[in-house]
């Protein structure tokens, strides 16, 4: 189980480096569905608990049909739609961190973002069994 | 494993309704949510094939107010029921805190139900979890079939050849009337909430 401590530097690395950057919302879960972390940037709303539950079986699908083509895992996911896309990427074995970004950012940024974001949240979980 | 947030003080606990398909756990999941429609915050998601059965899952999250301080939402799944779905239903149980198994009373089911049981042991063994140790609730769904003369197994045979070694809570239901749906949802929070009440500080 995860600290106070360790959440609040959770919260203050996705909310530095993501939400900043112009990221709509950001989800920090584990792979069994559950929100460890979630940010917006309070434009719009989303059922963060039903999205949580789908990105779960989403990704864990992807992992299956990695291991069915002979991959380890693919370690990152990108949806593009018409207005808004999302980004999935592992960050441990247990969690997953999800952005959902609109045209006003680019996946690049995202990308480099999310990269950050990961260093430094894997930084607090040293030791950590989620 | 239930997720507690000590900062947000929220709990999220997964129960997975399992069992053989067409059994009824799609059906306890609408007549949960249509019965507290004021108590869910969202429309319940399912994952369906073309022909109305579960693909992937049911999902239905479910506030049951406020436990030692702490906020807990009840994640309540189903699996698919098919056979060829295994990998499916493994899927689902990743993280699971408690499980209900429906099975079906129909007497040409009864291997069925056991199959399903023993691949419901298995499929919690990839994640180190133990099906004796595991918070589980039994129920017996569809004896409303009892007046339609179509063969139904009794409680007896059902609880030797499904709880027989378990020994867990068991109830006799009718999903598609409602009947103990409720009591079956209760009993599984309670124990499940017990299994992990010492994490709540």
């Amino acid at each position: 189980m995860l600290n106070k401590n360790q959440l609040h530097a959770i919260d203050h690395a996705i909310e530095t480096h993501l939400i900043a950057a112009g990221v709509d919302h950001v989800i920090y879960m584990d792979m069994g569905g559950n929100t460890i972390a979630k940010h917006d940037n309070g434009k719009t709303r989303l059922d963060s608990t039903a999205f949580a539950a789908l990105a779960a079986g989403n990704f864990a699908t992807v992992d299956a049909m990695a291991k069915l083509v002979g991959e380890s895992e693919f370690s990152l996911l990108f949806h593009r739609g018409e207005k808004l896309s999302i980004h999935f990427s592992k960050v441990t074995n247990d969690t997953l961190l999800v952005s959902m970004f609109t045209r006003e950012i680019s996946l690049g940024m995202v990308r480099l973002k999310v990269g950050a974001t990961i260093k430094e949240i894997s930084r607090v979980l040293v030791g950590v069994a989620l | 494993m239930a997720l507690i947030n000590v900062k947000t003080r929220e709990v999220q606990i997964k129960i997975v309704y399992y069992g053989p398909g067409r059994g009824g756990k799609t059906t306890n999941l609408e007549y949960i949510n249509h019965t507290y429609r004021n108590q869910i915050k969202t429309e319940m998601v399912s994952l369906k094939t073309h022909d109305d059965r579960t693909l992937f899952f049911d999902f239905l999250p479910f506030d049951v107010g406020r436990i030692r301080g702490f906020d807990v939402t009840i994640q309540l799944y189903t699996v698919p029921g098919q056979v060829k779905y295994n990998a499916t239903r493994r899927l689902v149980l990743r993280g699971v805190d408690g499980i209900v198994f429906v099975g079906d009373v129909q007497k040409e089911l009864r291997k069925k139900n056991i199959e399903s049981l023993n691949q419901l042991y298995e499929n919690l063994e990839t994640y180190n979890l133990d099906l004796f140790k595991i918070p589980l609730v039994m129920q017996y769904n569809k004896i409303d079939l009892r007046k339609s003369n179509i063969p139904i197994l009794s409680s007896e045979v059902l609880q030797r050849d499904l709880n027989g070694l378990l020994r867990v809570p068991a109830f006799e239901a009718s999903a598609v009337n409602g009947g103990n749906v409720i009591p079956t949802l209760k009993k599984i929070i309670s124990i499940t909430l017990a299994s992990i009440q010492d994490q709540l500080l």
